[in-house]
């Protein structure tokens, strides 16, 4: 059984197999590519942890600079969001002047419930105002030396129509009743808030892409050094036939592995610090009742900051490569 | 079209024609030079130093451009070679130094495959290529040496090992020699006419008289940038 299929194993490779082997070690093949690429980007990576200590320096310098814009992006969205849960209920506080009694109250949460544009009240007399914000706010103990409540009660008014100008009519409206000392409508503050976000977010991406610039231009001055101690090099590969992509590849690879170690690295910067902040900002979550809910830097946002990391990389070695490595030609 | 032809019917390995070469500064290394090397030939070149043999070198493999005159090389102009092509046109000529231009950084063997490489060989037929030729310049059982760690005739070998793995028609070498003493010197001679032999041509630039009058290939001389033997007798062919 097993005679005539060797005798067939033996045919095939001396009729097929050599003009196979020649046609798959053909100079400038897909495949000759493809084997160099990867000859090359791991021979890169092996150079840099060669020079452990040079690498881990340039790695914390590019971590540092995608870490700080990265973060400062996330704890914006934190805030934004923080906002965006007060946009869906934009509520107008009636703060009533200290010496209203309760009836007085009540009789004005009637009058309330019956306006064409009001949706809802909700009522917080003076001693509930207090008691919350005496365990909210942590000045219990000072709040108990008190001798007089210094809270007013408050109507809290949420409006059935979200256009600015009914609302705002209906605030001047409000202002008007017996008894109210002032109206605050959440969304005044809302929009300064928003406007302070809009300034921050900008300032963040005007940081992030002069940092990413520094991103760049280290991976290209580190690469610079990389070229100058390979130049003898170079200079042999120039003149044994080597192109210009087969002598700028190593340095490619080179940057590309900078950045996405960068990457790497600005990843753990900004999950620790989100583990360092963890403590502090779900106390204050609690504080608003639960409806913060904390955005942290999902396995989508490291899988982008590796992308960017190692574009960046690869982008700053490139400069280097197209302003150094022309200039090594053999003499 | 007629570059074409022009492949098909040479058979100059090397040919230039009324070439000079004036360096920026106003220097002349070479100065209306014509001469041609066939194909499978062997030839010196010599002259005094600074009398432009390394210029001529140069020009061949396009280290430096001639400032007047065309040089071809196996039919093709090099004034017509856009810098896409040059490395390309680069991998069919062996080029070996005075000082052999070896890499340290790595050994023998990855030294002599560097060429093959480049030219995208799989790593087995890279293999077998680079053991080949380091067999043939007797340095199969260094192959996994540092070559800091080799003599200097090694050193040599091993960068003429480098320079025929592509298995070029064409050899250069530039003072191959200079650091050798006599009988190391003699040894590489004559594995350039073994490449020789087997149907590669030769061109050795070197200075070292006796070592040339010992050999009886024909002379090409250079003598402050121009030819003064060579160019008009028939000597640089294939007899």
């Amino acid at each position: 059984m097993a005679a005539p299929k060797k005798v067939s194993k033996i045919k095939k490779p001396a009729k097929t197999n050599k003009p196979k082997r020649q046609k798959l070690s053909r100079p400038g093949s897909l495949s000759a590519l493809l084997r160099n690429h990867q000859r090359v980007a791991v021979d890169s990576l092996d150079r840099l942890f060669a020079t452990a200590a040079a690498s881990a320096l340039t790695w914390a310098m590019i971590a540092i600079a995608i870490a700080l814009p990265l973060f400062l992006f996330i704890v914006l969205q934190n805030l934004q969001q923080f906002g965006s849960n007060l946009d869906e209920t934009t509520q107008i506080s009636i703060y009533m002047e200290l010496d209203s009694s309760d009836a007085e109250l009540l009789a004005a949460q009637n009058a309330l419930n019956s306006h064409p544009t009001i949706l809802s009240t909700e009522v917080i007399n003076q001693a509930q105002a207090l008691e919350e914000f005496q365990s909210l706010s942590g000045f219990g103990d000072a709040l108990s030396g008190l001798t007089e409540n210094p809270l007013p009660a408050v109507i809290v008014v949420t409006p059935n129509t979200e256009i600015l100008e009914q609302v705002r009519a209906l605030v001047s409206e409000l202002s008007n009743i017996d008894k109210v000392d002032s109206v605050q409508y959440d969304l005044d503050w809302l929009q300064r808030l928003y406007g302070i976000l809009n300034l921050a977010q900008r300032l963040t991406m005007m940081l992030g892409v002069l940092l990413a610039f520094g991103v760049a231009l280290v991976v290209g001055n580190t690469v610079r050094l990389a070229i100058e101690n390979r130049r003898d090099e170079i200079v042999v590969v120039k003149l044994v036939g080597g192109t210009d992509s087969f002598v700028a590849r190593p340095f490619l690879y080179t940057g590309l592995w900078y950045g996405v170690g960068g990457g790497i690295l600005a990843s753990v910067l900004v999950l620790l610090a989100q583990f360092f902040m963890q403590g502090p900002v779900s106390a204050l979550a609690d504080l608003y009742n639960g409806e913060f809910v904390l955005i942290r830097l999902s396995l989508i946002d490291i899988f982008n900051v590796l992308l960017l990391g190692g574009f960046l990389g690869w982008f700053g070695a490139w400069l280097s490569v197209l302003r150094h490595l022309r200039a090594i030609e053999p003499r | 079209m007629r570059m074409i032809l022009s492949r098909l019917f040479s058979a100059k390995m090397i040919k230039f024609d009324a070439v000079s070469k004036r360096y920026p500064g106003g220097h002349e290394a070479l100065n209306n030079i014509s001469f041609h090397l066939e194909k499978a030939a062997f030839a010196f070149l010599t002259g005094h130093s600074g009398a432009g043999k390394s210029t001529l070198l140069k020009l061949i493999m396009q280290m430096e451009k001639a400032s007047s005159g065309q040089v071809f090389v196996n039919g093709q102009n090099l004034n017509r070679l856009s810098r896409r092509q040059l490395p390309y046109f680069r991998r069919n000529i062996g080029l070996v130094f005075q000082d052999h231009q070896l890499l340290f950084d790595r050994s023998v063997f990855e030294n002599v495959a560097l060429p093959l490489q480049i030219a995208g060989y799989d790593s087995r037929e890279a293999g077998r290529r680079v053991r080949a030729a380091l067999d043939k310049v007797g340095l199969l059982k260094k192959e996994n040496q540092n070559p800091i760690a080799l003599s200097g005739g090694e050193q040599q070998r091993v960068g003429i090992a480098r320079a025929v793995v592509n298995k070029p028609a064409l050899l250069l070498a530039d003072e191959p020699t200079g650091n050798l003493d006599p009988l190391l010197s003699a040894e590489i001679m004559e594995l350039f006419e073994e490449f020789n032999r087997v149907g590669v041509s030769v061109l050795i630039a070197s200075h070292d008289l006796s070592l040339i009058a010992k050999l009886r290939y024909p002379v090409l001389t250079l003598d402050h940038g121009r030819m003064i033997r060579g160019a008009t007798e028939k000597v640089v062919s294939d007899s």
